[in-house]
């Protein structure tokens, strides 16, 4: 068996995310993050030795360890700011294991939050290759970038306006399970999706990501320190991650995406094939980056997601429960803390938390992270079993 | 055009042959002369090789259409007037894709589509924009 990370996750905490965000600073949402998951986890400041954070656009450019642990009150002995999009939070998980395996660390805090405010986004000033070569022929942003990647598997494969509707609605209807969901008590229909705003087609409003205020923290500590954890611990049991590209347009074929590693790489190292799964709690900023990653898991051959989606169910009691807090096309995106949302869901899981949406049996969950335009891609594998 | 400024390209020392070249309407291309691949977007050393000896190379302005989109809601206010607009991704005879804006009506458009450059004005450079092969 190939070598497994060693480390532990025994705290999360995360902010019911909100469509806008008043008087709030990012940092007094990473603080609220940090507090709860420390609560959850029942451990005091002082065990805090570790610390990794995301890039901030706007309120905090550079030293965001610094400032960060500054505004927490902590003296880490190791800190790195993480910067891969929407696959951060999941990439935090096994750089934490990797940092106490090291030696350098014990028990690390990985955070991710933001504010939102109304008309005050902030932009990235962006002076490199995807501001010189694209922006100035009309595709800025990731709505068009992500059209693109649509469709191309329509093309390639003949999947059709439907297929991907229903990737969205299932989203949506595993957020009625999750009080805490932007769209909980919100159901949609498939024709609600289809009928939705055309932003660049073929991707329609409905098939993107609310953007959110909120954050998310989980602790990770050693599987041996774990063992004596007051919560029920969830063992990193595989990791996997590839970046293949940065822009859409050197981005490669469909089926060559860079999830057909940091998948397969995930389930080797825990020792297990995609059919051992009991959770998929797969990066969805738009819906065709689920079909991507159901087709590099192993459990579905590549361009046949529909048929997939036909022939199986998805919701905690389904054969393939995929996403059960609702996804972040359900439960909102809290930008990178968006992502986070699918480790927490895991962790929830795997603890027997779900409540109302418990997986019965629950033993392996596969998370991922995407960000950029499938550009940056982490798979982890989360079980109750070192 | 309207008179809103589009964004123009954020040229780099290594890059302005190639807009040089554009705004002659020619279209070159950096080949590395190690492994003979084809380049782009410009750069010092190959992507592909790590070689460092690429010459600037007349190419063919030729490719077929990978994937593109119908923007509706565009990323930029100053295009925002221009929608709905295409744009798309061209895999180039020479083997790099890039990113371009196409002068195609929209029920033409399809997967492998022949096409080829077309240089247009906007604002007072040109740009090298793709149209149908043929037209
Ligand atoms: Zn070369």
């Amino acid at each position: 068996m190939a070598k497994r990370p060693n480390g532990a996750i025994i705290g999360i905490g995360e902010l019911k995310p909100a469509r806008y965000s008043e008087g709030k600073t990012t940092l007094g949402l990473i603080a609220e993050s940090v507090l709860l998951a420390v609560k959850d986890a029942g451990i005091s400041k002082e065990e805090i030795d570790g610390l990794l954070v995301g890039p901030q656009v706007g309120e905090t450019p550079q030293h965001v360890p610094a400032t960060v642990s500054e505004y927490l009150g902590i003296e880490p002995t190791m800190t790195n700011t993480v910067d891969l999009g929407g696959a951060t939070g999941a990439g935090m998980v096994w750089r934490a294991a990797a940092a106490i395996e090291a030696g350098m660390c014990e028990t690390v805090v990985c955070v991710l939050a933001n504010k939102n405010e109304k008309g005050n986004a902030p932009r990235s000033p962006n002076r490199n290759p995807i501001r010189e070569f694209d922006v100035p022929f009309g595709a800025s942003g990731a709505n068009t970038s992500y059209a693109l990647l649509k469709r191309e598997h329509m093309e390639r494969y003949g999947s059709k306006q439907e297929d991907f509707a229903q990737i969205a609605y299932l989203a949506r209807n595993n957020a009625l399970q999750n009080p805490k969901a932007i769209f909980y008590g919100k159901p949609v229909s498939v024709e609600d999706i289809l009928q939705s705003p055309m932003i660049s087609d073929p991707l329609h409003l409905l098939e993107i990501v609310m953007p959110c205020a909120g954050g998310a923290c989980v602790i990770v500590t050693s599987a041996e320190k774990a063992k004596h954890s007051s919560k029920y611990p969830v063992y990193l049991q595989g990791a996997g991650e590839k970046i293949t590209h940065r822009a859409v347009s050197q981005a490669p074929a469909i089926d060559k995406l860079p999830f057909v590693y940091s998948i397969p790489q995930a389930l080797k190292q825990a020792g297990i094939t995609g059919e051992d799964l009991d959770l998929l709690s797969l990066y969805d900023c738009y819906t065709s980056v689920v079909a991507t990653q159901i087709e590099s898991i192993g459990i579905c051959e590549q361009g046949q997601f529909a048929s997939f989606l036909r022939n199986h169910t998805f919701d905690h009691k389904g054969d393939y429960p995929l996403n059960t807090h609702g996804g972040q096309l359900g439960f909102g995106q809290a930008d990178l803390a968006g992502g986070m949302s699918h480790v927490i869901e895991a962790v929830l899981q795997l603890r027997g938390e779900g409540g109302e949406r418990q997986i019965p049996n629950i033993k392996h969950a596969l998370v991922t992270g995407n960000g950029a335009t499938l550009s940056e891609t982490t798979a982890l594998v989360l079980g109750g079993e070192r | 055009m309207t008179n809103i400024s589009f964004p123009e390209p954020t040229i780099t020392q290594v890059s302005k042959p190639f807009w040089d070249k554009i705004d002659l309407q020619e279209f070159y291309l950096q080949q590395c002369e190690d492994c003979q691949k084809w380049i782009f977007y410009p750069r010092a050393h190959c992507p592909h090789c790590f070689g460092e000896e690429l010459l600037w190379k007349k190419a063919s302005g030729s490719g077929t259409l990978k994937s593109w989109s119908i923007v509706h809601r565009a990323g930029h206010p100053a295009w925002q007037e221009k929608t709905p607009y295409a744009v798309g991704i061209v895999e180039l005879l020479e083997g790099p894709s890039l990113l371009t804006h196409l002068i195609i009506d929209q029920e033409q458009l399809r997967y492998q589509l022949p096409v080829t450059i077309s240089y247009e004005k906007l604002g007072d450079r040109y740009l090298p924009f793709f149209k149908k092969k043929g037209d």
